[in-house]
């Protein structure tokens, strides 16, 4: 009733080639786009700093994986370790050549991601499955100890450490200390729309759906003619282009700096690829949803529980916080294994019949 | 599947031990070149400390191995299981000393034992319970990301219970050697702690235990019958569920030991967890499906990566540690990506 496609035709190529052939799901985006832009005016700066900002920059990182890993069929554990390279590089490129617009310098730092990335997925043309996921261990923490070893990445600063300096644009800071929330948050949004965008075309089209193929089966895809080296080494250098961006991003629009190696660990890269898992493989949506749950789900622990009277420390807290994410992680696996964006499918079917059951 | 591998004429080695003698080859001229260049106690103590340390990444790797034999589980809460065992061992040896006034000593530690082997069965009893029994059937994805989940379970549980201060191992208390004796070999001197040598020995006694275990008794040939295929395991009445309570059960206690043994080598404290995330390299590098290639890659792993570090760590910067083992298993397998021992891959459309 509320969602029904019913009388709306296709009547040429440019209507069936649309990212959204339905008017409902155009109206929906719309809505959400409004209210993702005057959102950062109606919040406390709190929830801006700890929830959407972060969410914004690991968005982008968990589409990455997620092509990855719900439609090419690859698991990765590097993808901090990818998100690390777009970091530094895009901290190098920015302290070398400052009078180039940061903007562009965070775009172009997903390309050394993607060189890593594309290195580091050599061996899936061999290794399948979970010896693939473990080989990956070895990209993730190569980088780690290269991000501590090589000071020349963090321009020998004694502490090990990177710290974003002060870019404009259109003469306001954006990145440093002194540029403002709202500011950093309607880049990042404009970041994750235009990479949502680029991805949302990348898997519908001929690409993606070599990736699906591989991902099914990829010999069955060998046969039919995919060549099996170009899709699996473009999976890996879009992933990590994506996963480069996240991690310029969440360094200069989120963090502000980062300590050398610790940001970039292998819990986040478990994180990542949870939120693929818990959003669901193989969908743009789910990867919001994913995203959301565990940039969500600590803040609103941690500050939440005290709210309604249950008494936690500090320290507790920490603990009974990684308790309810474990026992969280294995309920939802258990109840939702194809993720939160198979309920969303759900839901709209219900939209689509509502008011009868089916 | 056996006939269509058995079809081509048998080379006269196995390609599983080809491949270790060839990278055996490799290491053995380079060590030799090493020998020539360097002191030979040094080589002697690197070998000594890269073979402890090859011992306790296989007892790791065996754990694991167990349990994705027997249900198809990776089970990425391995490394916490050692931390945890460890954990309750010496937690409940603390609480029964000082809240409730035992005398400490042997009898109270042994006591510490069985509290800490009773928990592990209470885990794999409620893992599987809780965990496996709703989750069976799903992606291999699916089972490693719950068995994620159960690793931050454990951690937070670990330091909710127990505090998150490192802890010392009641390695005196248990009646393990401490103290290190110095041997005179080739011109110089070799440093080789007691507690090593006890765990070399326990571990060899632990996995001839287990393979008797396995090849011998009522319910290793069950447990072996479900690693082989779980419907005929079905349908000769073998209940899977109590099989994977017994395995978790099993890999719980190798846990243990491999807790005692490293807790007693360093602190007991989650810092651990490093170390059972490279257990995973040599898990790879043995093979998902194969005890002895849990041993061989163990050995292979501890040796070249302290090797590594050793000799060659200083031209890097130090700290290569963190991902020689990784790059030691890769290069294996873009030769076996099956493993050294893993089941052959046969694909078909």
């Amino acid at each position: 009733m509320f969602y029904r496609e019913t009388g709306q035709f296709k009547t040429n190529y440019a209507d069936d080639m649309a990212i959204f052939p339905i008017r409902q799901d155009r109206i929906g985006i719309a809505i959400i786009i409004a209210i993702a832009l005057i959102l950062p005016f109606m919040v406390s700066d709190f929830v801006l700093k700890t929830i959407l900002l972060p969410f914004l920059a690991l968005s982008v990182a968990v589409i990455g994986l997620n092509i990855l890993t719900g439609y090419t069929g690859l698991i990765s554990l590097g993808s901090a370790g990818f998100m690390g390279v777009g970091a530094y590089a895009c901290y190098k490129l920015t302290t070398l050549f400052p009078e180039v617009n940061i903007i562009i310098w965070i775009f172009a730092s997903g390309f050394f991601a993607a060189a890593v990335g594309v290195f580091f997925g050599l061996p899936s043309l061999r290794i399948k499955g979970l010896y693939l996921a473990v080989a990956t261990l070895a990209a993730q923490f190569f980088l780690q100890w290269a991000f501590v070893r090589i000071p020349w990445l963090f321009n020998y600063n004694p502490s090990g450490a990177i710290e974003v300096p002060l870019r404009t644009l259109f003469g306001m800071p954006i990145t440093g200390p002194t540029a403002e929330l709202e500011v950093k948050y309607l880049i990042c949004l404009g970041f994750v729309i235009g990479m949502t965008w680029l991805a949302s075309n990348l898997v519908h089209g001929r690409i993606g759906r070599s990736w699906m193929a591989v991902r099914d089966m990829d010999i069955a895809a060998e046969l039919m003619g995919i060549k099996l080296l170009n899709a699996k080494l473009m999976a890996f250098a879009v992933s990590s282009f994506f996963c480069g961006v996240s991690g310029a991003l969440f360094v200069f629009l989120y963090l502000g700096g980062a300590e050398a190696g610790t940001e970039f660990a292998i819990r986040l890269s478990f994180l990542i690829l949870f939120a693929v898992i818990i959003g669901g493989t193989g969908s743009m949506i789910g990867s919001f949803f994913g995203t959301a749950f565990i940039v969500a789900l600590p803040t609103i622990l941690k500050f939440g529980a005290p709210a309604i009277g249950i008494a936690i420390t500090g320290a507790t807290a920490e603990k009974i916080v990684l308790m309810i994410i474990g026992a969280l992680t294995i309920y939802l696996l258990i109840v939702e294994p194809h993720g939160l964006a198979r309920l969303w499918q759900i839901m709209k079917q219900k939209l689509r019949v509502w008011p009868f059951p089916y | 599947m056996s006939a269509v591998t058995s079809s081509a004429p048998k080379p006269l080695l196995s390609p599983a031990v080809m491949a270790t003698l060839k990278v055996l080859g490799v290491f053995g001229a380079i060590a030799l070149a090493i020998v020539l260049l360097d002191l030979p106690d040094l080589l002697v103590q690197t070998l000594w400390e890269g073979l402890v340390a090859g011992v306790l990444y296989a007892l790791i790797a065996l754990g694991f191995v167990l349990i994705f034999k027997a249900s198809g589980v990776f089970n990425f809460a391995q490394g916490i299981m050692v931390v945890f065992s460890a954990l309750t061992l010496v937690g409940s040896y603390e609480i029964m000393t000082q809240r409730m006034g035992l005398p400490p000593g042997t009898v109270v530690a042994i006591l510490a034992v069985i509290v800490a082997v009773a928990t592990m069965f209470v885990l794999a009893w409620l893992v599987e319970r809780i965990v496996l029994r709703p989750l069976v059937n799903q992606n291999d994805i699916i089972m490693l990301m719950a068995t994620v989940g159960l690793t931050y379970f454990l951690i937070g549980f670990g330091e909710y219970v127990f505090g998150g201060n490192p802890k010392v191992m009641i390695t005196s208390q248990l009646g393990l050697p401490v103290g290190s004796t110095q041997f005179n070999i080739l011109g110089g001197r070799v440093n080789i702690q007691h507690l090593d040598v006890a765990a070399a020995v326990i571990a060899s006694v632990m996995i001839a235990g287990l393979a008797f275990f396995f090849q011998y008794t009522r319910i290793g040939r069950a447990l072996r019958a479900v690693a082989d295929s779980h419907k005929a395991a079905l349908s000769v009445g073998i209940s899977l569920n109590q099989i994977w309570v017994i395995v978790w059960f099993t890999a719980g206690v190798v846990a243990l030991v491999t807790g005692i043994m490293w807790g007693a080598r360093s602190d007991v404290s989650f810092a651990l967890e490093i170390i059972a995330l490279k257990a995973l390299s040599v898990l790879i590098l043995g093979g998902f499906t194969s005890v002895p290639g849990a041993i061989v890659g163990g050995l292979i792993i501890g040796i070249g990566e302290k090797m590594g570090e050793g000799y060659w760590g200083p031209l890097f910067g130090g700290g290569i540690e963190t991902w020689l083992a990784y790059v030691i298993a890769l290069g294996f397998l873009l030769f076996r990506p099956q493993g050294l021992f893993g089941e052959k891959i046969i694909e078909r459309i």
